[in-house]
């Protein structure tokens, strides 16, 4: 019955998306203040409905109820209670609900706190974000319905894959939809205001702090899956440049580049049609993502083109939004007026220089990853793009950008000083020069070249973030209350820039430090024997077995020391999950400052000796760090007076706002 | 993401048991030899898996391949030479970072266009609006005379 309920709730949701993807668009041309107003009702109304439908969901894999497809093919009994929810969106079905959920989240918060907008864009923004919505709730209806029942339900369920129990996981996928799909918020502001061929610099002040969020989300779920690929996969990678993340990474440097260029049209009215076009061009590959992990085309494209229903279904919904888009740009996007000028050498040149390069790079991983689809459809040939080629191109177009970041938020707007600038960065470029300086002096000449001046990148970025900060406080030059006052009434928008730039610096160190420090040994251990790392010495002491809720665990304990003294155990193991025949391996992990030793297991030989793995990675916890002290500034720009969603605004400018009605 | 790539691979592959990549017994006595298999490795695809290198890869194909990689290299060859040997042997397609020919030019140079048009592009648009815009703001910096009328109002005001 509740399976059937969800059902039913779906396909009223599509409903109301549709009249909501109708009826306020029609208003807006007639401009009909009643048919404007259907919209904010429809999108609550339809966010119920999808809640309603994934409740259903949940209850019933919470409750185990095997006669319905999805639990049966993705849970088991004896799954602890949290994977039982988290197996919600751990498969194909379930991960499309949650996709529509977190949509029409977005499309009820618009609706909510959208009270300030103008009437019309309003209402074309709901209506776009509602096509959205019907294009992937028929999906689900068509192709990927998640409650459909099994005449003879079976006893027991087949089991999340065990690689998918895990807590990192459990909030990531929720994460990273929440970027991807909140991507959809700009996207249909974009739409909204070519449709309405009006944009003026308070749409940017709208769109900025909706991008900023998904972004801020994209950003902790792409971290988060990095974690979780670090500690579960057992070699110690963290960043593979998989089709699956680049998936998710063309979309962050596509809302990176948004949010800077919205920062300039918000400021200073200028590159209003390039804001547009990337807003259509960040979700646009949202929905690419989606399409290459959804459609199973990455796996092979014949495994695409022998069940292609679900793969057309979403390459139809891709063709029709990112076609029709960039159709409607091209044929608005000459309607919009430029306004505000500005010299190559300013803020706006910087972050022009930041898109440009931000976009090339996006364009890298775009080609890089859609290369050998594109060329084994076409010809038949198979060629690989992997990690090397990435590394080998990325990085070249990534540097530039991170030796420009500083100077960025110190040149004026307009007109810059670079010479000035230059001069008041002279304290960060020492710092930069004197790290150079001492590693290249530990190193003693060996290790490669580049290492050192990549830290010393890594420094300048973080000191620049902090040259700005010192520079608009006076410290150093005033006294240090006056500084503190001025800091403290420095717009929470630069606190967040400053952070964020501070946090990309902490990653690249972190990043660095793990590639070209790391450190592996493999050996073969028996009882009672010692592998060593850097100062480090663990002793195999041997191994147990535990029982654990839906697996069986074979452990190995180990003993650290430290120059001779004890201190602590590391417990990899290795898991056997009955239920799929599945083993996992559990690696075990100890923190030492931002460093980590990093153990996992190979197979016992008959002889009782074990095969490890062991690393000791330096600065590793800094790539995922980083991230976070990023996503704080994210929060920190987020919560600025300015641009605070549903804030009060000053009367008059609240009246200039809205049109009369 | 890579939790969906993981489900698909689980699911396409049979379940082996996880062992993991490099295994104590390839690993040969020369160090230096090993440093050059270990690089190579990273820079060859395991081919039943997706998007693995044979360094990552616990797959039986991939151990197999780091085996004859270590054989080549025992066997005298150069880096080069066993990139040459695998490649006849599997196909391009065992190659991480493909080989720049007439196929992969688009792949080469796709990022630096993109990154020249860009820039050419941005070098354009500048131009022409500072041509636009040059007599204009001359003009734009005076003040006509209603405007200074304006001017010297409000300056009285805020004096008086």
């Amino acid at each position: 019955m509740i399976a059937e309920l969800g059902h039913y709730a779906l396909v009223l949701a599509l409903g109301l998306a549709l009249v909501q993807a109708c009826v306020p668009i029609v208003g807006a041309r007639k401009n009909d203040p009643v048919l404007m107003a259907v919209a904010g009702p429809t999108a609550v109304g339809q966010f119920c409905f999808i809640a309603i439908a994934f409740a259903a969901l949940t209850i019933c894999y919470v409750r185990s109820d095997f006669s319905v497809v999805n639990v049966f093919e993705n849970s088991h009994s004896a799954k602890p209670l949290i994977y039982k929810i988290t197996g919600v969106w751990g498969n194909h079905e379930g991960s499309m609900l949650l996709w529509v959920l977190i949509l029409s989240i977005f499309g009820a918060l618009v609706a909510l706190f959208g009270g300030n907008l103008p009437a019309r864009l309003r209402a074309n923004v709901l209506a776009v974000q509602s096509w959205i919505a019907v294009a992937f709730v028929l999906f689900i209806l068509v192709t990927s319905n998640p409650f459909l029942r099994i005449p003879d339900a079976p006893f027991e369920g087949r089991d999340l894959n065990p690689i998918l129990q895990d807590t990192g996981l459990a909030i990531h996928p929720p994460l990273l939809y929440l970027g991807y799909v909140g991507l959809s918020i700009s996207f249909s502001f974009a739409i909204a205001a070519l449709i309405d061929g009006r944009i003026d610099a308070a749409w940017a002040r709208w769109v900025r702090p909706w991008t900023l969020l998904a972004w801020m989300f994209l950003t902790l779920g792409i971290a988060m899956g990095s974690y979780w690929a670090y500690y579960t996969l057992g070699w110690g990678g963290w960043w593979f440049w998989d089709p699956v993340e680049n998936a998710s990474f063309m979309p962050w440097l596509a809302a990176t580049a948004l949010l800077h260029s919205a920062l300039v049209m918000e400021k200073r009215n200028a590159l209003k049609i390039w804001t547009i076009l990337l807003a259509i061009l960040a979700f646009s590959l949202s929905l690419i993502g989606t399409f290459l992990v959804r459609s199973g085309v990455l796996t092979s494209v014949h495994a695409f083109a022998t069940d292609p229903t679900r793969g057309v279904f979403i390459l139809a919904i891709l063709v029709l939004f990112i076609g029709g888009g960039l159709a409607l740009f091209a044929l608005r996007a000459p309607l919009l007026k430029q306004g505000g000028l500005f010299a190559p050498v300013s803020r706006e040149g910087a972050l022009v220089l930041n898109n440009l390069f931000l976009v090339s790079a996006c364009a890298t991983v775009f080609v890089g990853t859609l290369y050998p689809l594109a060329l084994e459809a076409l010809t038949g040939e198979k060629i690989s793009v992997g990690a090397p080629f990435f590394n080998a191109t990325f990085a070249p177009l990534f540097i530039p950008l991170l030796i420009a970041m500083p100077f960025g938020p110190l040149l004026a707007w307009k007109r810059g000083d670079l010479l000035g600038v230059a001069q008041r960065l002279i304290g960060a470029a020492g710092i930069a020069a004197i790290t150079v300086a001492v590693i290249f002096a530990m190193e003693g000449g060996g290790g490669p070249i580049l290492v050192p001046f990549a830290i010393g990148l890594a420094l300048f970025v973080m000191a620049g973030a902090v040259t700005e900060i010192v520079e608009r406080t006076g410290l150093l030059k005033v006294p240090f209350a006056t500084a503190f006052a001025r800091a403290r009434g420095l717009p929470r928008s630069t606190w967040g820039g400053a952070f964020a730039h501070f946090g990309l610096g902490i990653v690249l160190l972190g990043v660095i430090g793990e590639t070209q420090w790391s450190v592996e040994r493999i050996a073969e251990l028996k009882p009672g024997q010692t592998v060593s790392i850097r100062r480090y010495d663990l002793q195999f002491d041997g191994m147990t077995t535990r029982q654990g809720p839906n697996y069986r665990e074979l452990a190995a304990h180990f003993i650290v020391r430290r120059h001779g003294e004890v201190i602590g155990v590391m417990e990899p193991a290795k898991r056997n999950f009955p239920s799929r025949g599945i083993a996992t391996t559990e690696t075990a992990l100890m923190t030492r400052g931002f460093s980590q030793l990093y153990l996992s297991l190979g197979d016992p030989n008959p002889d009782g000796s074990l095969a490890v793995r062991l690393y000791y990675k330096p600065l590793v916890l800094l790539i995922w760090l980083g991230p976070i002290v990023m996503v704080i500034g994210g929060a920190l720009s987020l919560s600025d007076r300015r641009l605070r969603v549903g804030a009060p605004k000053p009367a008059r400018s609240k009246a200039a706002l809205q049109p009369a009605e | 993401m890579r939790w969906l790539a993981l489900v698909v691979m689980l699911l396409t592959l049979v379940a082996a048991p996880r062992a993991f990549a490099v295994q104590p017994d390839e690993i040969l006595g020369d160090a230096a030899l090993e440093t050059r298999a270990r690089a190579l490795s990273k820079e060859l695809r395991c081919m039943v898996c997706q998007n693995q290198s044979i360094d990552d890869s616990d797959a039986p194909l991939a151990r197999d391949l780091r085996v004859l990689v270590r054989e080549r290299l025992q066997a005298g060859d150069s880096d080069h030479e066993v990139i040459e040997f695998l490649v006849a042997r599997y196909g391009e397609f065992v190659l991480l970072k493909p080989r720049f020919s007439s196929r992969t030019a688009l792949l080469w140079l796709g990022p630096a266009a993109v990154l020249l048009i860009g820039a050419f592009g941005l070098f354009v648009v500048a131009r022409r609006t500072r041509a636009n815009s040059a007599p204009a703001s001359a003009e734009q910096t005076k003040l006509s005379p209603a405007e200074q009328a304006r001017l010297a109002a409000i300056l009285q005001r805020r004096q008086g």
